[in-house]
């Protein structure tokens, strides 16, 4: 990818330029990745190490390429 | 080998906190990924636990040393279509979104608002939306794109160029919906493609 660096000129075509656009979709993405992580996620961390994976699995199966079973979560709500 | 092995690797502890620490490193990701999968912070949050859960519960079939982003992208991915044909996710934009406005490039005259380009990526569909999340804001390749996604990289490159055109096309025109959305359409148009996606039909002629 040659970035040529010629100054936009107004009004001229924009498709072959990075869009303007392209650095807030990183911004979005970023601001995200950096907040403070919520407590429940602290929480559920920290519980994680007592949860047997494997009775977990019986209803979570999901790791991988599989498609998860439609009736896996159904108690959550 | 006796038939007698387990079925499954038993993993040393060692191995386990390495599974722990390289999952929890990877949370602040799976965060950012589900909240442009599906807009709303809450409903983020919900799938990445989901996501946690899941992964812990199938960390034996993870390996080691392979990308646990890209692992747990797939668990992420499998359980927002599965919740998305429940409708679980309403298509909601984030309100929360700050009305910070990026920076114009030189020359732009028009500056971009953050929150417009949240609302024009929540537009594009699903399938788009996300390639274009996995490669342009994630930092995946294509080819890893493709992985995660399970399909053709040829496909990958195809929905980013679209994603790309759509969203150019939207902010360059002013053409993004309004707060507060009551855009039936591209709403009703996002879940009808992803029942195509979730059924693994009409994807490849789409592109």
């Amino acid at each position: 990818m040659a970035s040529d660096r010629k100054p936009p000129s107004a009004g001229g075509k924009q498709a072959q330029r990075v869009p303007a656009w392209a650095d807030g979709l990183k911004q979005l993405y970023d601001s995200v990745v950096e907040e403070d992580l919520p407590d429940s996620f602290k929480t559920l961390l920290a519980r994680l190490d007592e949860l047997d994976p494997r009775r977990l699995g019986d209803g979570l199966a999901g790791g991988g390429r599989a498609s998860p079973s439609p009736d896996d979560r159904e108690a959550q709500t | 080998m006796s038939d007698s092995d387990p079925p499954e690797p038993r993993r040393s502890a060692g191995e386990k906190a390495d599974f722990k620490r390289e999952l929890t490193a990877v949370v602040p990701h799976l965060r950012a990924f589900a909240r442009g999968l599906c807009g709303r912070p809450d409903m983020a949050d919900d799938l990445v636990q989901e996501t946690l859960l899941k992964a812990w519960a199938a960390q034996d079939r993870f390996e080691p040393g392979t990308s646990m982003r890209a692992w747990t992208f797939v668990i992420l991915r499998n359980a927002y279509l599965t919740d998305m044909r429940r409708n679980r996710f309403r298509g909601e934009y984030d309100e929360g979104v700050a009305e910070r406005i990026l920076t114009a490039p030189a020359g732009q005259e028009e500056p971009i608002h953050l929150s417009d380009l949240h609302r024009a990526l929540m537009t594009l569909p699903p399938e788009r939306r996300e390639a274009l999340l996995l490669v342009g804001a994630g930092g995946f390749s294509y080819e890893e794109a493709a992985e995660i996604c399970g399909c053709a990289v040829g496909t990958i490159k195809s929905r980013v160029g679209r994603a790309r055109a759509a969203l150019t096309e939207m902010l360059a025109n002013g053409n993004v919906p309004r707060r507060s959305t009551d855009d039936e359409v591209a709403h009703r148009a996002i879940l009808e493609e992803l029942d195509e996606v979730a059924a693994g039909n009409g994807v490849s002629s789409r592109g």
